[in-house]
């Protein structure tokens, strides 16, 4: 379980996020919504040690991550998987090495283990084929399961995705939320998603949080998200003229 | 750990952030050997860096360095028209001239344009792309995963190239003497031999180590630190060769100074 309290940021005179609390369980889909500018990749940043905030905790099944020693904030890391918006693989290695790089950096496996394990996770991605190309050689889409690959390879507790959709074809994009959606539930994972793809809202949100200018305005899950009355929600959800029309 | 705030593609000169800018540069330098890699990781990563930064330069070093003897002993005899100068002392004067001043430092400059920018134009995109980020996250200090072995493969191959570049300035310069009829072989094997002093060779390798750790860190600093776009990430490698060309002439003044003074 992962809980967040009051966390705030500023850069320069600008407050980005301003006491953010929350609480994201484990075997769950957890969404974080909101506009451009709102603060989200910037409160994953502070989850996950990128960004240190100016104020509040982030506790990873009661520890605080923000103040425990060094070597605990490493176990804490180990534990956590990231798939980054351009899923930040490694140009200059394989896919194959790219899924395998923590393993390698991480853990004292024997090679055929590694391997093994790079295997499956490549396997589990539908990716097994393209073990061999370089990032540069494969879609967008499939890059993103390989950055799926590389986040799942250490068994993490905790899985963070920075707008997973984003630049992807709708069906591409259902299928990778479908894929974060399994590995949530097959492994039992705390998974945290970056999003402000209303499909993904729909069909993987069990739990959604709205950010508006730094502020948690919003808390719900996919079933409610259309009946709240928060005119902010409102506006952004259906910004869209198709929903809109679906709507009515 | 945490990302640091941009500080490439600001305009800002006044002494105030340059001296920000400076101390950024020595925490920086700091971060290089915190918090390491096991050493078996390194090892693989020096050799890699190796052949890109050594084997990959030869050409370009061999190709400078040959042509700079060729053009300092013609415009030397050029210069020494008295008949009561020895034509052998143009054969020293492109010695000690090569080695002492050309061979290191125009090697170096070229390595900077060559090197300098590749590393921060690397860095920089592992920057933006979030390569570096991904790094981080999993506990790796990305700084010296990254730049560490740059920094000890340039100090190991950038000496080998001055080598090479002093034997092929001081060959250069043999066979353009000789084709252009101002030395005959004779005078210019004499030359290379006369008041030869092997303090020379080892101020050259300690002012090009010295250079290369220079070329290596600022421009990994460029690019380690670049925010933005493809735009900064440009805007990095170009600091990077211009930073790294400043540091080696004044580097070379002072190491001069102390050394030969």
């Amino acid at each position: 379980m992962i809980d967040i309290k009051h966390i705030a940021k500023t850069f320069g005179d600008r407050q980005v996020l301003a006491g953010i609390d929350g609480s994201f369980q484990p075997g769950q889909t957890s969404l974080i919504i909101g506009g451009s500018g709102t603060g989200k990749s910037v409160l994953l940043k502070c989850m996950i040690g990128l960004i240190k905030p100016d104020e509040g905790e982030v506790l990873y099944d009661g520890r605080n991550f923000l103040t425990v020693n060094e070597d605990d904030q490493k176990v804490i890391r180990r534990e956590m998987g990231v798939l980054f918006q351009g899923s930040a693989l490694f140009d200059s290695k394989t896919v194959l090495e790219n899924v395998r790089f923590p393993l390698d950096m991480l853990t004292d496996h024997a090679e055929n283990d590694k391997l093994d394990r790079a295997r499956e996770c490549l396997q589990r991605v539908g990716l097994e084929e393209a073990a061999d190309r370089m990032p540069s050689e494969i879609s967008g889409g499939m890059k993103k399961r390989v950055g799926i690959a590389r986040a799942i390879v250490l068994n993490p507790k905790y899985l963070f995705c920075d707008e997973p959709n984003s630049g992807l074809d709708p069906l591409t994009s259902i299928k990778i939320d479908q894929l974060i959606k399994e590995i949530t539930d097959e492994y039992k994972i705390t998974t945290v998603v970056i999003t402000h793809d209303m499909n993904s809202m729909m069909e993987i949100g069990d739990k959604i949080m709205f950010l508006y200018e730094g502020k948690k305005l919003w808390e719900g899950n996919s079933a409610t998200l259309t009946q709240s009355n928060v005119s902010e929600l409102n506006e952004f959800i259906f910004a869209s003229k198709l929903i809109r029309d679906m709507q009515h | 750990m945490y990302s640091s705030s941009p500080i490439v593609g600001t305009d800002s000169c006044s002494l105030a952030a340059c001296m920000s800018r400076i101390g950024r540069y020595f925490i920086f330098l700091g971060s290089l050997f915190r918090n390491r890699e096991k050493l078996g990781v390194y090892l693989k990563l020096i050799l890699g860096e190796c052949n890109s930064i050594g084997v990959g330069s030869v050409f370009i070093v061999a190709l400078v360095a040959s042509f700079i003897g060729a053009v300092t002993c013609v415009q030397t005899a050029y210069n020494l028209s008295n008949p009561f100068v020895p034509k052998n002392i143009i054969a020293l004067i492109v010695r000690d001239s090569t080695i002492l001043e050309l061979a290191p430092t125009i090697t170096c400059i070229v390595l900077a344009g060559k090197v300098g920018s590749n590393i921060a134009g690397e860095l920089g995109t592992m920057r933006i792309t979030e390569q570096i980020d991904a790094l981080e996250v999993m506990g790796i200090n990305s700084s010296s995963y990254l730049i560490l072995p740059k920094v000890i493969a340039s100090m190991l191959m950038f000496p080998l190239l001055v080598i090479l570049a002093g034997f092929l300035s001081i060959l250069g310069g043999y066979i353009a003497g000789v084709l252009a009829g101002v030395i005959s072989p004779e005078e210019y094997v004499s030359g290379l031999r006369y008041d030869y002093k092997p303090f020379g060779v080892a101020f050259a390798l300690i002012k090009t180590t010295a250079f290369a750790f220079l070329v290596s860190t600022i421009s990994a600093f460029q690019g380690y630190n670049v925010s933005g776009g493809a735009l900064e990430v440009g805007s990095a490698s170009t600091s990077a060769v211009t930073n790294s060309c400043i540091a080696i002439v004044a580097a070379d003044f002072i190491l001069t100074q102390l050394l030969l003074t």
